[in-house]
């Protein structure tokens, strides 16, 4: 429910919003977060801290505002963030530079451990800055790619000065994000509307499978993949709508949802929960997809309080996995999606969920955390 | 008052000629050639900027200049200074959703519930105020930069006052509380906000025996001067445990205080049955006053003097007071407590008056309090414009006393409402701002008359260091149907991409403008690459072109042709040389590039089996002397020798292949 939120105006516009990875085989749920601004004259990586012991009620349940562990100023809009390991973050920049942020938790402080200055550039002489903004990366320690407006696609390992590939001129258009499919094998979206998948074992400079949005070449910003079943995959486009692909057959994506009414900047599947999709919108909203409903079993009672539920069903044209996502029975292909947030009008231009929390950062200059995400 | 002047820091107007150029939300003040005493014609060098500072409240800053004589300079003049304070940005953000959540409210609601509703408005914004407040206070008391901590202070001083003449004008405008629940507001008024004496009553309070405490009977004043009856007792019965002779005095006393009749917020008393039991209360305390009851106590005897509204006694007090407008309502809680809306001014005047008692002239803050007492909202508007460092006040105070239908459309001469004019110049500042400007396009979303020139005028001006920023201001022009600057943003980044040699980025930026011309510049940089390298670069974008490719002619062309390569290299020659033959007859492809297709047909003239047809043959050898015949008079093929060979080769293939068409056209048709 809404009370479980707790804001922060941070008197800076928010572009990423990342939970740090707990411990592994750590039970409780993530307590520090990251924060990256953009459009700023001062961008900053922010740590903070979203488990404020200091004010947890009677019952447990959580008041307390997140408080700034640390920050470091940051060259350039932050246009992606990914936490390689627990103390160390990756930060793409609009000024091209990919860097590795140190967190050193016994001072509280952050200090740049590693860049890689113009990952991402233009090759034109004429003009005199360069650098092309790199917009999207992703870890999977030690390795890092990240992707940019330049259409180049780099793969970095952290404890490496120079990049292992660079595959230049990947892409004819710009790259909007980038996941890991397998260990080797990466997915990227770009901006005519094209899922392409690369491997990175082969010496190739070309996608080993192009998968394409019908129609409109609407430009896709976001990609995620399901985290047990690999081939199921989900974008977002700048129509605000979602997309699911099954990337073992056809080339066009399996179903197509009416989401958001601007550009949807995240997507992503809950890491243990991945029947439940998390999207944030221009548009100012943020949804939960809850693929698990079966209709005739929810009671009316959860349309209250405000929110906006609505129900929609599916356009499917595969049968034959046995997915939420991918399903199309009639009778019970239907999802419950709420909208988080009822009455925001400025961008949210991210989220991350893990176990029970979701952080979300928007445009209005504010952070908010949800705790209770399953309550 | 006098219109308060603001000095550019190192402008200086007897020095040079000073000239002025005025923007949306800036104002660039540049020194001319021409001095005062002999001008130097060097040319501008320096480039130095400044902000005028404002500072609210207290009058504006003057400076001495340090120009260097012989070089010029321009100096921008921001005139919403507050935009810049860090702090303030969270005010700036949470009051956007506020005032949007007013916009968006119903104004159709019952009396009773819209003001329920309006008052509840007004609340947020103050509580936005005061939480801005705390966070300034807190970097104050954390910050060790002395200057920063002035900073600092000043500012929360100034939140502060904002904060004091909105919960009077919540009071009086948008409650618009009536004899009764008035003086009840008034006071809690001014609880507060004096909060001089705080401390005082902490220090006194903690004490091991307050009554021992020298400070005592100041903070049993205090309270009785705010009307804090209970508490004023509480303290007073310490008093009399310590000192058991003043019983039968304070008995009286404690008695009177706690007999006081009080407006009640509820329907429980009507105004004359109030007006009748404090008549009689005040009465009896005038009785007790007069017998001497209180003679050998000053205390005691000053505070029933208090009780009975003794202008003298309550004046005397003017240190726990502090303000002129404390005063003011003491004096009507203790003679007036019936108090009208529209009789508040006769007591205000005559309380800052009596307060000030010609020691000291009223300031900027005493005027804009005595103008909302004299229920002059647009002199409170004015007054606040002038004095404070910032429109966001004035912006959403207008705004709200708009939506309460208060102000009658007060027309400016310049033909927009106040209500606008205000909204405008905050949105400006907006605007202005690196970060903030996301946040004023909702603002000139609300203001029907000139809001949309401004959004224009503005939106042109936000540097696109980014695709992804360039999106976010596509979709606000968008969203607005503001075609003009859709095409001027799409060109924008469509050129960028066109410098950075990113052909495809520039196409999808024209395809998203829907912009013709440029698509064909794009398309004809392709064509020209192929020329020169005899490949296609971008092929992942020029197969999926789509329904994009009939955007504009020449884009079509290059779909056709990449389509024409695709279906050569897959050995699908007849399709394919229908296709190259269509390009041509069907004027697909510009004249300039036939001859490439020519060429490009001279491969499927020389292979075995035969491709073109008779007909078609025919075609082809229409369209190369078409060629030719149109470049005759230009003498450009008699002069290029590889252009000569070209045709020549071209002919002989031609009438080789016509040969064997007519063999095997007739052999077939013969068999």
């Amino acid at each position: 429910a809404m009370e479980d939120v707790s804001a922060k105006f941070v008197s800076q516009k928010i572009s990423r919003t990342r939970w740090r990875p707990p411990p592994a085989a750590a039970l409780q749920p993530p307590d520090v977060f990251a924060t990256g601004s953009w459009d700023n004259e001062d961008n900053r990586i922010s740590l903070w801290s979203a488990d404020d012991l200091g004010n947890v009620g009677l019952n447990g349940e959580y008041h307390g505002e997140p408080h700034l562990l640390c920050d470091i100023q940051h060259n350039g809009d932050v246009m992606d963030m990914q936490f390689l390991d627990q103390e160390r973050i990756v930060v793409a920049s609009s000024t091209g530079t990919v860097t590795i942020f140190r967190h050193h938790q016994n001072n509280q402080t952050l200090s740049a451990n590693h860049r890689w200055e113009r990952a991402h550039y233009h090759v034109d002489q004429d003009t005199s800055c360069g650098g092309a903004a790199c917009t999207g990366v992703v870890c999977n320690n030690p390795e890092i790619v990240t992707v940019g407006e330049d259409g180049r696609i780099n793969l970095f390992r952290a404890d490496q000065k120079d990049a292992v590939r660079t595959i230049d001129n990947a892409d004819s258009s710009t790259l909007h994000a980038v996941t890991f499919l397998r260990t080797t094998e990466i997915l990227t979206v770009n901006s005519i509307g094209q899922l392409k998948i690369w491997d990175l074992r082969q010496q190739r400079n070309e996608p080993s499978q192009i998968f394409s949005l019908a129609g409109d070449r609407v430009p896709l910003h976001c990609v995620d993949r399901h985290p047990n079943q690999q081939h199921i995959v989900a974008t977002g486009g700048q129509d605000g709508m979602l997309s699911i692909w099954d990337i073992r057959q056809g080339t066009m994506p399996v179903s197509l949802l009416n989401a958001h009414e601007a550009e949807m900047w995240e997507v992503h599947f809950h890491p243990s929960n991945p029947d439940h999709l998390f999207t944030c919108s221009e548009d100012g909203s943020l949804w939960h997809w809850d693929a698990s409903t079966n209709v005739s079993e929810k009671p009316s009672f959860l349309h209250q309080g405000g929110r906006s539920t609505t129900y929609l069903s599916h356009t499917t044209i595969n049968q034959s996995v046995v997915s939420a996502w991918l399903s199309n029975d009639p009778t019970k292909d239907r999802m419950e999606i709420t909208n988080l947030i009822p009455n925001q009008t400025l961008s949210v231009n991210s989220l991350d969920v893990l176990g029970p929390c979701l952080v979300y950062g928007t445009d209005a200059e504010a952070i908010y955390v949800n705790r209770q995400l399953f309550a | 008052a006098a219109v308060p002047t603001q000095v550019v820091p190192g402008a200086d107007p007897s020095a040079r000629q000073l000239c002025f150029a005025w923007g949306p939300a800036e104002v660039l003040v540049c020194e001319t050639r021409f001095g005062r005493a002999g001008g130097s014609l060097s040319r501008s060098r320096s480039r130095s900027q400044c902000r005028s500072r404002s500072r609210a409240l207290t009058g504006s800053v003057a400076d001495t200049g340090e120009g260097a004589p012989g070089s010029s300079r321009v100096f921008v003049v921001r005139r919403d200074q507050d935009i810049y304070i860090q702090t303030l940005r969270k005010l700036f953000n949470e009051s956007h959703g506020i005032f949007m959540g007013l916009q968006r409210s119903e104004e159709e609601l019952p009396g009773k519930a819209r003001k329920a509703q309006l008052v509840q408005v007004s609340k947020n914004y103050r509580s936005v105020i005061r939480a801005c407040m705390e966070d300034m206070h807190q970097a104050a008391v954390s910050t060790r930069d002395p200057a920063l901590q002035g900073q600092y202070s000043t500012q929360v001083s100034i939140l502060s006052a904002m904060e004091l003449i909105w919960n009077l004008c919540e009071i009086l405008f948008v409650e618009a509380a009536a004899a009764g629940p008035l003086l009840l507001r008034l006071l809690d008024w001014v609880r507060l906000h004096v909060c001089d004496v705080d401390s005082m009553v902490r220090e006194v309070l903690s004490s091991e025996s307050p009554s021992k405490h020298k400070l005592f009977w100041n903070v049993v004043d205090v309270f009785v001067l705010q009307g804090r009856m209970d508490e004023a007792r509480h303290l007073l019965s310490k008093e009399v445990t310590a000192n058991p002779t003043s019983m039968n005095m304070y008995k009286i006393l404690d008695d009177l205080m706690k007999k006081m009749p009080m407006p009640s917020l509820g329907n429980t008393q009507t105004l004359t049955e109030l007006e009748l039991k404090w008549q009689h209360w005040h009465e009896e305390c005038q009785r007790f006053l007069q017998d001497g009851t209180f003679a050998s106590n000053p205390h005691m005897e000053s505070i029933c003097k208090i009780l009975v509204g003794d202008e003298d006694a309550i004046l005397e007090k003017k240190e726990l007071m502090t303000t002129w407008y404390h005063f003011l309502v003491t004096r009507l809680l203790y003679s007036h407590p019936t108090v009208k809306p529209m009789e508040l001014r006769f007591y205000a005047q005559s309380s800052m008056d009596l307060f000030l008692g010609g020691e000291s002239s009223p300031e900027p803050l005493d005027m804009i309090l005595m103008a909302a007492f004299e229920f002059e909202m647009h002199q409170v508007i004015k007054e606040c414009s002038i004095v404070l460092s910032n429109w966001w006040f004035v912006a959403h105070l207008t705004d709200l006393l708009d939506h309460c239908k208060l102000l009658q459309s007060h027309n400016l001469y310049f033909g927009s409402n106040m209500r606008e004019f205000l909204l405008l110049e905050y949105a400006s500042g907006l605007f202005s701002h690196h970060s903030l400007w996301q946040l004023g396009v909702d603002y000139f979303d609300h203001c029907p008359e000139f809001g949309r020139v401004y959004l224009e005028l503005h939106i042109e001006r936000i540097p696109l260091n980014t695709e992804q920023k360039a999106l976010k201001v596509l979709r606000i022009c968008e969203q607005r149907q503001m075609h003009e600057q859709v095409r001027s943003i799409c060109k924008i980044m469509a050129m960028k991409a066109l410098r950075n040699n990113r052909l495809g980025s520039a196409l999808s930026w024209s395809i998203r403008a829907k912009d013709a011309a440029f698509a064909t510049l794009i398309s004809d940089r392709f064509l020209k690459d192929y020329c020169e390298r005899g490949c296609f670069s971008d092929l992942d974008l020029i197969d999926n072109l789509g329904p994009s490719m009939l955007l504009s002619d020449r884009l079509t062309f290059l779909g056709k042709y990449r389509e024409f390569h695709r279906l050569y290299g897959e050995k699908r020659f007849p399709e394919a040389a229908r296709l190259l033959l269509t390009l041509m007859t069907a004027h697909i492809a510009p004249c300039s590039f036939w001859m490439t297709l020519l060429t490009d047909a001279l491969p499927l003239l020389e292979q075995k089996e035969i491709i073109f047809s008779a007909e078609q043959t025919y075609e082809l050898m229409r369209c190369l002397e078409d060629l030719t015949a149109g470049n005759a008079d230009k003498q450009k093929f008699q002069e290029d020798d590889v252009e000569t060979t070209k045709v020549e080769m071209l002919r002989l293939a031609l009438a080789r292949n016509l040969a064997r068409v007519i063999v095997k056209e007739g052999t077939v048709e013969g068999s």
